[in-house]
């Protein structure tokens, strides 16, 4: 943890602020104080600070700046001010804050550079710690890649215990009895009497001291809240309908607008006719926008009914029409020169392994997928001469802010956006296509609020995908051990698509998302090759749960498995035997244990399969067990072990790990997106079911803390999820499955 | 038209043809169920007609006639809670928690009917409510220690 601390205490430090009646605790950033996002809520020369902690007469807010969307991050958050502030959080107000720079994400940027996660060495700290700046010059308060718990785990607990000792200060002042023998304890400084001073009390004395920023954070050992189960803040209200999602908001005076947009993204609208939709009871306005046609009704339901009412000619789409075509694009470039992205992974001499002896060659297919979470995007935007105020769940709030500038023509300044918290997102919030709309037609209906819900037939049809991928294995066996690893992976590339999107300009280089956890895993195969081929833009991509290693788990893991099947040696033990990372290595002799591995093989119709896959810098291995039924496969367990440096909270732990391999499983099971005619043919959930609970296995997850650094789980469940699945199914059947959706060669019960 | 919602009268005013979904949520202001699908395939809108689980995104206002409807509000409130919203709170079921409403309405339909259901029954009664967050191995701990809960009451 000392090389963590030494890098962060460089980009930050904590100081405090007046505010009306109080103080407030936060970052200052030490290079330049971005405009600070609570200048609304702050007065002059009071706004060079970020704030995490706001304490006034009132009350203790707690601001936790990276977004919810289902992983716990505001509870996180606020569990992490609340270990050194000494409070409990559940009496305190959260709220995400307004976004600002400030707020950057400094985590986010490290995973996409040319250092294996588990490369700690001094030129990839300096690279990691380097990538902070980026970060912040892109100023991206995004909430992704497993950052949250990376980014916040120090930051927070110093301005949590800034704030405390500079209540004890106050307190010493007040009371003249010195800060040493001051004790806090639930939101109160207490004296040595046993009488105490609540912070509320405190808080406008401690406004005019120095704050105390010689602090040392408490030790793991010490830790009441930290490392313990701790409830989860929104617990009570998801559990009964009270949480407000941004699908649920209502703003005094709404109207209520549904959109279609060509289906073939980025198509035009050639001409619409909206004869029939336009004397629609409760609908007020038929409006063209970009790509489409919005309808501004008084209800969701009637919106939605007159828009499906309207005539429209599409204009054809800017990528090929169909599936076939997209995937052929792909294949062409594989093995092609000129087409190489970047070859991060090239150990022994795999080319000339390749000219002799028996070569196993496969080919494996990972789809297009959609993201589709629970709730569809929606957002809210009033829009008037001098603002536009936005309330939406997103992922991206100074993208969205500054986009919104762009469309009304105000400055940034004069536009607010309030994060609400999400239905899920899975990556699909790293988007505002949504918003976007919502704010061209709030333009067209100013000074009223306008409400734009998609429908789930347009949510699913406008999702920018996981891109789908084609690799080409091929590999060696030498006297029983795996030998030759070479795996050509091609795929559009992923974040220069998603970065123009939201920069405007594209990302140069090589995209690392070709190959993430294919050619960064631990295994010290003599010839170990791994190459990305950049296929051209087609459909619109992006980010989906744990980004590149969601297809490339599958494909790295499963050559893997093919190979050591041919070389007729244990698939546990071999993988053992391969590994070259100290981490890694526990969690796989953890999962044989817990699972009592005692081979590929149970009984007639059952299998175990287990694969191995390291991503967001947390190694993650999985067991699996299937029993082919007459009537398909059922998968009976499985068993998950996990790195993450430091457990925060083990029952949140064990959910994000369950529920990232339930959704890699799922979409292996059952899920694609295809295209017919530009268009995504998957609508809804008909046609993309994923994971029921009858099909639900049961599911046993373990965590270590062997490593040197605490990461976020919400991603690397999920890839070698599909691994293990596919390796248990050919364990238990003789079939092996190198193309997912999985149910295209094999029935699922 | 006037309906019963959560032990009220409601007067609303709007075409027989709207499902029952769209009226609570933009008509009466009563967001606990929720829209996923709209085409009775995720159970998000599940809500009580007569004490029955229904998705509400299938059932016109129009045929509703004087039965009556109970939300996910009515079940419980964060002061009150139904036996089975504290077995959720108990196991931490939620994450995004988008689904819920519609799982615990399910739950609690489930288990009026049959108090004591089996691990089969449990899985049946459950599946057509759709969880992207996959929180189906806490949902069926939660339903059994739900269970134990109003067996004690
Ligand atoms: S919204 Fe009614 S079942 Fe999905
Ligand atoms: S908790 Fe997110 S969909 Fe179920």
């Amino acid at each position: 943890m000392g090389k963590l601390a030494t890098i962060t205490r460089r980009t930050f430090l904590i100081g405090s602020a007046a505010i009306a009646g109080g103080v407030a605790f936060g970052t200052y950033l030490y290079k330049r104080p971005v405009d600070n996002p609570l200048q609304k809520d702050l007065t002059d020369g009071e706004a060079a600070i970020t704030p995490y902690v706001k304490i006034s007469p009132d009350g203790i807010t707690l601001i936790t700046p990276r977004a919810d969307k289902g992983q716990g991050a505001y509870s996180i958050q606020a569990h992490l001010l609340a270990e050194e502030l000494d409070i409990d959080p559940n009496t305190a107000t959260i709220s995400p804050g307004l976004p600002g720079p400030a707020y950057y994400n400094s985590a986010i940027l490290t995973e996409g550079l040319s250092f294996p996660a588990y490369d700690n060495s001094t030129l990839a700290e300096n690279m990691r710690s380097f990538m902070a700046v980026p970060a912040r010059l892109f100023a991206m308060q995004l909430t992704g890649g497993s950052s949250t718990v990376p980014d916040g785990f120090i930051r927070m607990r110093m301005a949590g215990a800034v704030a405390r000792e500079t209540l004890k200060a106050a307190a010493a002042l007040r009371t003249g009895i010195s800060r040493a023998q001051l004790q806090t304890e639930n939101g109160r400084v207490i004296l040595p009497d046993g009488t105490s001073l609540p912070y509320t009390e405190l808080a406008a004395d401690a406004a005019t001291l120095e704050p105390v920023t010689e602090v040392a954070l408490r030790p793991a050992s010490e830790w009441t809240r930290l490392g313990k189960p701790m409830p989860r803040i929104d617990m009570p209200a998801k559990c009964t309908g009270t949480e407000k999602y941004g699908i649920d908001l209502e703003v005094e005076g709404m109207v209520y607008a549904a959109v279609r947009a060509n289906p073939g993204i980025g198509g035009t609208m050639e001409s619409f006719d909206a004869t029939a939709a336009t004397t629609m009871r409760g609908v007020h306005k038929v409006i063209p926008i970009k790509h489409g046609v919005a309808v501004i009704a008084d209800n969701t339901w009637r919106a939605w009914r007159a828009a499906n009412k309207i005539d429209i000619t599409w204009g054809a789409a800017p990528y090929p029409a169909n599936t076939d075509e997209i995937f052929a694009r792909i294949e062409s470039v594989i093995d092609q020169e000129e087409h190489r992205d970047h070859r991060n992974r090239d150990d022994g001499e795999v080319q000339s392994s390749l000219d002799s002896g028996d070569i196993l060659e496969a080919t494996y297919k990972v789809p297009y997928l959609a993201h589709a979470p629970m709730e569809p995007m929606n957002a809210i935007v009033l829009v008037k001469d001098d603002s536009c105020v936005i309330w939406t769940g997103t992922q991206i709030p100074l993208f969205v802010r500054d986009h919104a500038a762009k469309i009304t023509g105000l400055d940034a300044e004069q536009v607010l956006v309030h994060v609400q918290p999400m239905g899920g997102s899975f990556g699909h919030k790293l988007e505002d296509t949504h918003v976007l709309q919502a704010v061209e037609i709030a333009v067209a209906m100013r000074d009223t609020p306008v409400k734009l819900v998609w429908s789930r037939e347009e949510d699913m049809t406008h999702d920018y995908p996981r891109p789908g991928a084609i690799a080409k294995g091929r590999g060696k066996v030498v006297n029983g051990q795996v030998d030759t690893f070479d795996l050509s992976v091609g795929q559009s590339a992923m974040a220069p698509n998603w970065f123009g999107r939201l920069m405007g300009m594209s990302l140069p280089g090589p995209d690392q998302t070709i190959t993430t956890g294919s050619w960064d895993q631990p295994f010290a195969i003599p010839n170990y090759r791994v190459t990305g081929y950049r296929a051209p833009e087609m459909v619109p991509v992006s980010s989906w749960r744990s980004v590149g290693a969601s297809g490339n788990g599958f494909m790295h893991d499963t050559l893997l498995d093919e190979l050591i099947h041919s070389a007729g040696a244990d698939p546990l033990a071999e993988r053992i035997r391969l590994c070259n990372d100290d981490t890694s290595l526990k969690v796989l002799e953890k999962v044989g244990e817990i699972s009592a591995w005692d081979g590929p093989s149970i009984e007639a119709n059952r299998g175990r399969g287990v694969a191995f896959c390291l991503s967001f810098g947390v190694p993650v291995a999985i067991v699996t067990e299937v029993t082919h039924t007459d009537h398909g496969i059922r998968i009976d367990s499985v068993f998950a072990v996990v790195d993450v440096g430091e457990v925060l909270d083990p029952v949140n732990l064990e959910a994000q790990v369950s529920g990232g391999l339930l959704f890699g499983m799922a979409h292996a099971m059952n899920c694609e997106t295809t295209y017919e005619n530009h268009a995504a043919q998957q609508n809804n959930f008909h046609a993309f079911e994923g994971m029921r609970l009858y099909q639900t296995p049961k599911i046993e997850v373990v965590a270590l803390t062997n490593a040197s650094k605490i990461r976020g789980i919400g991603e690397p469940g999920l890839p070698p999820a599909a691994p293990s699945l596919g390796n248990a199914i050919f364990a238990a059947t003789g079939q092996r499955l190198r193309e997912m959706p999985f149910n295209k060669h094999i029935d699922f019960i | 038209m006037q309906i019963k919602v959560n032990n009220e009268t409601l007067e609303v005013d709007v075409e027989p043809e709207m499902p029952l979904l769209w009226v609570l949520r933009d008509e009466l202001g009563i967001t606990g169920p929720k829209y996923g699908c709209g085409i009775a395939q995720c159970g998000a809108c599940t809500v009580h007609i007569n004490g029955l689980a229904t998705r509400s995104c299938q059932l016109a206002i129009g045929d509703l006639g004087d039965r009556e409807v109970t939300t996910i509000e009515g079940l419980g409130n964060p002061d009150s809670l139904h036996a089975v919203q504290q077995a959720w709170i108990e196991h931490q079921v939620a994450q995004c928690g988008y689904c819920q409403s519609g799982q615990i309405m399910q739950a609690a339909s489930l288990l009026s009917s049959n108090p004591q259901p089996s691990d089969d029954v449990i899985d049946a009664a459950m599946s057509g409510n759709l969880c992207r967050c996959g929180t189906y191995p806490r949902i069926r701990t939660a339903v059994k220690t739900a269970a134990k809960k109003l067996a004690e009451s």
